[in-house]
């Protein structure tokens, strides 16, 4: 049952990463939001499975949260953002899906490289967990770095909350309050970063926040 | 209540005279009223200071609950902190006393004395703290509070930039105190100075702890090359809190250094001392060099702080010398001989900052060239500043030359000491030491005959009158104490051999048995020097030289044309400039070492201007180290500026790179 429950939550936090790559090469924003969706799905499972392996049923509170709000709250309101601004059609592409892909690799090593010493001393679930975070994390880095419209910047950074999540469930003993204020920071920030899409847009036309780089004199 | 309760109530009577400042300073009594309690206070301080140092008990300590809560602040009154309370409120009290007369002159008193009495207080703080954080705290209060002081007259950019150029380099200074009290405590962090004294140390750190001090209680003191803010800043402030930056404040850093360097750290190598002895001596040269060339009657007396500074950093390092190698008598000769100049200095420099304030506040001028013939119009003055020149240039019987005799009885015996590299070194420090001498004498004299003798060479100069007597009050009491320590020097050696004991474990012989007051250092073979027998020469030859005189010479007094050869011009500047009488010095030593510089300026022709002749001079520490290190950092800061206009892509590209290059060392690190 150790080894079965260890090989489930190995799955669904592996899964989590592979999301994360998946989210790095679409390059349209429907399907984007889509496999977002999709990311929030797999991490709701995540947390639900560390919830009954630990015993721990304030966990199953952070799932049902993760399932509510970044599973479907948030890719509809973002699907909505999306059509309103009338930006569906748009392809992005400002580095290579290719280096993007391999960069991408390198920093599930780096992260991996980094955390499997670090916690010689945990239990293996705890290791495994965390180094997935980080990849987690820095992969929704890469996206905010490489993307250039500011819709798919939002959804880097949510990504990025996402790793943050499972790094606090995969630790025992991290309490609810935490989450749920976790949670609702995040749901703030997009209504934040909601507002100022469509103030962006009201101004420039346009959400390429390359835009702005313009209006603040630096290219002609 | 014990001393140290007394002492810490009269520091916190300081302190608390800078709010009771804030409605006082613009009534019309209030100037005279808070310089009289702080002169009450200073001078309070100043007996305590003398009665724990003849009455020496144990050593009193008291914890206050301020500061941080798990330390707590601690204070200590012991010998050598007696010593300088002593020095701090001697000072304090002329300085105060001084101010009553000076303060009618300031232009605003709502920016000086708010600060004023709080100085003081912070100085006694230091002086009493018995942990680093106590201390660091009164530090950085006492160099705040100065800062104030200098900018006290911010209308003026010079005022304003001496004041940016102090914070920049009491910042750094503090700094590496910050380090060396950090190496003290260690890394299981024991703060208080007894936990500092108990704790073990290699010899590197303890000689890394001591440059650290070098460097921070040095660039507070004046040490070349971190000298540069005092000459500009000392100047700035009044006149009577330039009398207690150079005479009193610059006391409390050399007493960080010596409570350091003897007390807290334990033995020192003996390879750490030449640093100091060859810093100390340069200082004292470059000092003394700088105060010949300038022009400035304030800054002359600054520069010539950097020079005792030196002095007393030489007689420290070779006191440093004596301990490392187990000769105890002669360390203590030779730290009373820096102890013995900090109060002498103390002294004289206050009496001819005083001076200079009292020239300044008559004349409102402070270019020696503006100056001259002052001895008719200001003749009290004038008699007190050649009492202040006469110690200051080290001529017997005044104190300056007791003091520097006692350093040079310890350069004497340096040929006993084992290493051959201190041997070698130490003739050629004695010989740099009595170039300053020889250089202060030179300065001293220019300084006062520009500025007294002679006629005037400003209209201001020539319609000066005397200053007021609470001002000619406080310099004759210290003019009094100079002649004191210059004729019963055995005395104030015997007063000070607790603090010297304190800090080296031994003593020089008792003085005050010796018949005539004579000076023993060592043993009654090799050395000896009474003042007292001086004076009584001086006296007697004076005298009867002037009888002889007026026997054998005609008895009527006659009065002819001076200058009769020529013709006497009105002008005053057909005399000697403040300028031309350096010149010989200049052209003989300044070349590299002040940059001295020589060069007609020629009036285009058709120009009915004359042609002039300029002499430059500088300080090469400042142009050589200084200009280049600010220019570098300008530089950089340029080039870091793009840094302000980056896309938010590239943003968060640059927080990205950072974050996994931080990652990859920790990899590199575990």
């Amino acid at each position: 049952m150790v080894s079965l429950s260890y090989d489930i939550a190995h799955l669904l936090a592996g899964g989590l990463v592979l999301v994360s790559f998946m989210l790095l090469y679409q390059d349209r924003l429907y399907s984007l939001l889509n496999v977002f969706a999709l990311q929030a799905v797999v991490l709701a499972g995540a947390v639900a499975w560390q919830a009954h392996i630990q015993g721990a049923h304030h966990l199953y509170v952070t799932a049902a949260i993760a399932l509510a709000f970044k599973a479907v709250l948030v890719p509809w309101a973002l699907h909505r953002i999306v059509e309103r601004l009338g930006v569906h059609r748009e392809v992005e592409t400002v580095v290579r899906i290719g280096p993007t892909m391999l960069a991408g690799m390198g920093l599930v090593a780096l992260s991996v490289v980094l955390m499997l010493p670090l916690t010689a001393a945990e239990n293996p679930l705890a290791r495994e967990d965390l180094a997935f975070a980080l990849s987690v994390i820095l992969l929704g880095l890469l996206m905010m770095v490489t993307r250039r419209n500011a819709v798919s910047q939002v959804v880097g950074f949510m990504s990025l909350e996402n790793g943050l999540v499972l790094a606090a469930t995969g630790a025992r003993g991290m309490p609810l309050v935490v989450e749920i204020s976790v949670a609702f920071s995040v749901l703030i920030a997009l209504i934040v970063i909601g507002v100022f899409l469509f103030r962006i847009r009201e101004r420039f036309d346009t959400v390429d926040v390359a835009a702005l780089d313009e209006s603040r004199g630096e290219r002609p | 209540m014990t001393a140290l309760d007394a002492a810490l109530l009269l520091s916190g009577g300081l302190l608390a005279l800078g709010p009771a400042a804030l409605p006082l300073a613009r009534r019309p009594g209030g100037p005279a009223l808070l310089h009289g309690a702080a002169a009450t206070l200073s001078a309070a301080l100043a007996l305590l200071g003398l009665w724990a140092l003849v009455a020496p008990g144990a050593p009193v300590q008291a914890v206050l609950p301020l500061g941080l809560p798990w330390l707590g602040a601690h204070f200590r009154l012991d010998a050598l902190a007696a010593f300088f309370i002593l020095v701090l409120g001697a000072g304090g009290t002329a300085a105060s006393l001084y101010g009553i007369g000076y303060g009618r002159h300031l232009e605003a008193p709502g920016r000086v004395l708010p600060f004023y009495g709080p100085f003081l207080g912070a100085m006694a703080l230091v002086l009493f703290a018995d942990d680093a954080f106590t201390f660091l705290l009164s530090w950085e209060s006492m160099s705040l509070l100065s800062w104030a002081l200098v900018l006290a007259d911010h209308r003026n950019p010079e005022a304003r930039s001496a004041s940016y150029v102090y914070l920049l380099m009491a910042g750094i200074g503090t700094m590496a105190l910050l380090f060396a009290f950090g190496l003290l405590a260690g890394p299981g962090g024991g703060y208080a100075f007894a936990a500092i004294a108990a704790a073990e140390r290699g010899p590197g750190v303890t000689a890394a702890i001591l440059f650290l001090m070098l460097a921070g209680a040095g660039s507070k003191a004046g040490v070349f090359p971190l000298h540069v803010w005092l000459p500009l800043a000392h100047p700035a402030a009044p006149s009577h809190v330039s009398a207690l930056m150079s005479g009193v404040m610059t006391k409390i850093a050399l007493y960080g250094f010596i409570r350091v360097g003897f007390d807290l750290l334990g033995p020192v190598a003996w390879w750490a001392s030449p640093v100091v002895i060859v810093l100390g001596s340069t200082t004292a040269v470059m000092g003394i060099l700088l105060a010949n060339v300038d022009r400035d009657a304030k800054r002359i007396l600054a520069y010539s702080t950097i020079e005792n500074v030196g002095v007393i950093f030489a007689a420290l390092g070779l006191a440093l010398a004596f301990r490392a190698n187990g000769m105890t008598a002669l360390a203590a000769l030779a730290l009373t001989a820096a102890l013995f100049h900090i109060l002498n200095h103390m002294l004289f420099k206050s009496l001819l900052f005083m001076a200079a304030g009292a020239v300044l506040a008559a004349t409102g001028r402070r270019t020696l060239d503006a100056l001259g013939g002052l001895i008719h119009r200001m003749p009290a003055t004038a008699f007190l500043a050649l009492v202040g020149v006469t110690a200051i240039a080290a001529l017997p019987p005044l104190n300056g030359f007791a003091s520097e005799w006692l350093l040079f009885q310890g350069i004497l015996q340096s040929p006993g000491l084992p290493q051959p590299a201190l041997q070698l070194l130490l003739p050629g420090a004695g010989g740099m030491l009595a170039l300053a001498a020889a250089l202060a004498a030179a300065c001293f004299v220019r300084f006062y005959g520009i500025i007294f003798l002679g006629r005037p060479r400003s209209e201001a100069a020539a319609g000066a009158v005397e200053v007021d007597r609470w001002s000619l009050a406080a310099m004759a009491g210290l003019a009094l104490l100079c002649l004191f320590g210059g004729i019963l020097p055995g005395a104030v050696l015997d007063t000070l051999a607790p603090a010297v004991g304190l800090a080296t474990g031994g003593r020089i012989p008792p003085q005050l048995g010796n018949s005539w007051a004579t000076l023993v250092p060592v043993t009654a073979g090799q050395s000896s020097y009474s003042g007292l027998l001086v004076l009584a020469f001086i006296t007697f030859g004076a005298m009867t030289s002037a009888w002889l005189v007026h026997r054998l010479a005609s008895h009527r007094l006659r009065r002819g044309p001076a200058w009769d050869c020529g013709f006497p011009l009105t002008d005053g500047r057909s005399q000697y400039s403040a300028g031309g009488f350096s010149q010989p010095i200049r052209r003989a030593l300044g070349g590299t070492l002040v940059a001295a510089r020589e060069h007609v300026v020629m009036p285009p022709p058709g120009d009915m201007r004359p042609a002039r002749h300029a002499a430059e001079s500088g300080d090469v520490a400042w142009m050589r180290l200084y200009l280049p290190a600010a220019a570098a950092v300008g530089g950089l800061a340029t080039r870091l500026n793009t840094l302000q206009f980056l896309t938010i892509r590239r943003y968060l590209g640059l927080v990205f790179v950072s974050l996994i290059l931080l990652l990859v060392g920790l990899t590199q690190w575990n």
